[in-house]
């Protein structure tokens, strides 16, 4: 453990401890995990530069402040069954956060060390910390005793899962409903095997329902019953349905065989595993394949078309590398394994032939504008730039929004024009009474912490809201 | 969680019917809905319509015809075993009201999600003419139930085996010619017959409503693959159908859509055919 003051701090190495990867050579052939995970090792000399600061900036970065110099020291200490307690006292998810969050812009963007060399890596050592103690058998914790309060949540990804986890937590009698036949939402349909194992997604899964919660696979909300039926089951409501509804850019030739949403073309990778010669479903394999947009999204579904055999996968984003919103370690990845970045680049037309499937993508070239209302400077096409770039799949990766089968028989739930449902920034509360809203249906599609932050104030919200009634 | 077959029966050759215990989906089913079903952990997700289903029993009914591998797995199944997932009911449920005269036109397993419908305008009050067609007589499925559920009940078979020599379109054209005021028609088959049928009707001033069977995934709006251009918009046939006015569907977009995995079905099913012969199923 090192010290802010005196020499003391000179000594702490600049540079962070590496993770242990797959070459990129092999790794583009296999659906395996790319990231291997720190050796005990390497937690511990990734620990050792953490400099315990009094006010410590990256637990600001948390969006749910996890105790992080707290479960570092402990690390530090060798305890690790200690640090684990101590992360999951407040994040449900530690094996999942520690590969998906974005914690270069979070907590290790506020981090001391990286104003002069690399933050310590604290994703690294909370992934590290949840592999430990997944290894060990993972601890249940004790159960309150029931309040007598039913709580249903609506939707099993990250917002819905850190919810009922806090719920059930508190004692509350919790049913999880989701429409697909598996749960975890995103982490299950949408986030490749590559960056997160589907294992993990079940074990964490596995460990909400032995604090009591019930999970109903196969069971849409908007369907079998609606919003306002629910409520009168239930004492409250959490929503945490998604932003599952993909978007189109409405150019000519999107409905021509061949080209997918990312939604479809990584669910039926994912969650379906047409990867897997011994699974039933299937995706079309290209040899030259686009996927259009510049998310982490898109890195997933150019990375997965890459391991399905396509000899060449191109990103094409209408911006530049800056704007791109992905993670700088997945566009590095991406990189790595040899995907081709077409920056600067807007499709305007999908070719066919006559039987339908796809052929081409006509592009633009762009250049850069004003800045728009994201702060991004906007995209202007140059005019006389068209190019084609051959393609027998296209994956169109430019954003989704929410399902809006949730409004359907739910009286007084109120949305706003982009269709996300209007929630209060601090407890989830919406129009509706006793229903409350979290993650991408009230974001719009966002990043997986940030999700369950908005499950884990809402569950504080609504034990408040049940104590009251 | 696991759904239990109660009834199964081969009700043509190639052409079964199956009961199933899911009694959250039968509370809720309405008519012109559909549900997806997984045999096992490996199987794809497939999509069927909802051919009857009983609220106070807690079963959904499908009918399916052999056609790709997941079928004809489904068609060794045997009641007493289960289902993986049975999710349902999906799809925006038919405009059921009183409108007067109802033609319904069923071809193949088409007839299947006519049922429902039959009985639903039925009910509402309504004169249902319905139409039923298949290659052959032994190809007919429902026969019965649809003479209950209607106020006529009109036959069509290709070779002639049985009722009209020819396509069920030829009956609902003499019928729509007969001056018989007729509100509405809704014609349920494969793609091609909807497309001509819609083609038959469009001249007459009726409403021309289609049920169409799309490649799809998850059946709630996330995949996007069940895609299908309306009136020039793109639309979801899991969320927004499976219903669509027939005059502004494109029906050649659908079907060149449907054959997409044609190539990877067939191959998968010489692949199952072959194992099986070998007793691995």
């Amino acid at each position: 453990m090192q010290e802010l003051n005196g020499e003391k701090t000179s000594k702490v190495k600049k540079e962070r401890t590496p993770m242990p990867e797959q070459p990129a050579e092999e790794r583009k052939k296999n659906f395996n995990e790319v990231a291997l995970g720190y050796a005990k090792e390497d937690a511990l000399a990734e620990a050792s530069r953490c400099l315990s600061c009094k006010e410590p900036k990256c637990v600001e970065g948390c969006p749910v402040n996890v105790d992080i110099p707290g479960f570092i020291k402990l690390v530090c200490e060798e305890d690790f069954s200690g640090a684990i307690e101590k992360i999951k006292g407040t994040n449900t998810l530690p094996a999942i956060c520690g590969r998906v969050c974005p914690q270069e812009t979070q907590c290790e963007a506020l981090c001391v060390l990286g104003k002069k060399g690399q933050p310590v890596a604290i994703g690294r050592l909370e992934r590290f910390c949840a592999d430990y103690e997944r290894k060990q058998g993972v601890k249940v914790p004790e159960i309150p005793e029931p309040t007598g309060k039913k709580v249903a949540v609506v939707g099993s990804g990250p917002a819905g899962l850190t919810a009922a986890a806090d719920l059930a937590k508190l004692g509350h009698k919790v049913t999880v409903f989701e429409s697909l036949h598996k749960a975890g939402g995103v982490l299950s349909y949408g986030i490749p095997e590559f960056r997160l194992p589907k294992e993990i997604v079940r074990q964490e899964v596995e460990y909400i329902e032995q604090l009591g919660v019930e999970f109903k696979p196969n069971y849409i909300i908007g369907r079998i019953k609606t919003l306002d039926e629910l409520c009168d089951e239930f004492d409250a409501i959490f929503l945490g349905t998604g932003a599952g509804l993909p978007s189109f850019m409405g150019i000519p030739g999107e409905n021509f065989n061949g080209v997918y949403s990312a939604n479809e073309f990584l669910t039926r990778v994912n969650l379906m595993k047409a990867y897997d010669s011994e699974y039933d479903t299937r995706v079309r394999l290209g040899k030259h394949v686009v996927v259009v947009g510049g998310g982490n999204v898109a890195m997933d579904a150019a990375r997965s078309a890459l391991r399905l055999g396509a000899d060449e996968v191109s990103i094409v984003y209408r911006r530049g590398e800056d704007e791109m919103p992905a993670r700088r370690e997945e566009i590095e990845h991406a990189k790595e394994e040899g995907i081709t970045f077409r920056l600067l680049t807007n499709p305007v037309r999908i070719l066919g032939d006559e039987k339908f499937n796809v052929t081409a993508v006509e592009c633009i070239k762009m250049e850069l504008g004003e800045p728009d209302k994201s702060g991004r400077r906007s995209p202007v096409p140059v005019e006389g730039s068209e190019f084609t770039i051959p393609a027998d799949v296209v994956v169109i990766a430019i954003g989704t929004s929410p399902n809006p089968m949730i409004f359907k028989g739910s009286e007084g739930l109120d949305q706003n024009k982009r269709g996300t449902v209007i929630a209060d920034e601090e407890t989830g509360a919406t129009s509706k009474c006793g229903v409350f809203a979290g993650g991408d249906v009230v974001t719009g599609a966002a990043t997986v912490i940030s999700a369950m932050g908005a499950g884990k104030k809402a569950a504080k919200a609504i034990d408040e809201y049940l104590k009251e009634q | 969680m696991a759904y239990k077959i109660l009834e199964k029966e081969e009700i043509a050759p190639s052409v079964h019917r199956m009961v199933i215990d899911a009694p959250d989906v039968a509370k809720a089913a309405k008519a012109g809905q559909f549900i997806i079903l997984r045999i096992n952990e490996k199987g794809e997700r497939v999509p069927l319509t909802i051919a009857d289903f009983e609220k106070e029993n807690g079963t959904v009914t499908v009918i399916f015809q052999e056609m790709g591998k997941t079928t004809k797995q489904l068609a060794k199944l045997s009641a007493g075993e289960f289902l993986e997932d049975f999710v349902g009911p999906l799809g925006t449920p038919s405009d059921v009201e009183k409108l007067g005269t109802v033609i319904l036109v069923g071809g193949g397993v088409g007839v299947a999600p006519a049922y429902p419908q039959a009985k639903a305008y039925s009910k509402a009050g309504n004169k249902v003419i319905s139409i039923i067609g298949a290659r052959n007589k032994d190809l007919l499925i429902l026969e019965d139930e649809m003479k209950n559920a209607s106020s006529e009940l009109y036959i069509a078979t290709d070779d002639g085996s049985k009722g009209h020599h020819g396509f069920v379109t030829d009956i609902m054209k003499q019928i729509l010619d007969s001056g018989e005021k007729v509100a509405r028609v809704v014609i349920i088959g494969p793609p091609i017959m909807m497309k001509v049928g819609t083609g038959v009707a469009s001249p007459y001033d009726v409403e021309i409503l289609v049920s169409l069977n799309s490649i799809m995934v998850d059946g709630t709006g996330m995949c996007g693959g069940c895609r299908v251009t309306v009136d020039g918009k793109t639309r979801f046939t899991c969320v927004d159908g499976p219903e669509f006015d027939a005059r502004k569907v494109d029906f050649v977009e659908l079907m060149n859509r449907l054959a997409m995995y044609r190539g990877e079905e067939t191959k998968a099913v010489e692949k199952y055919d072959e194992e099986c012969r070998c007793g691995l199923h």
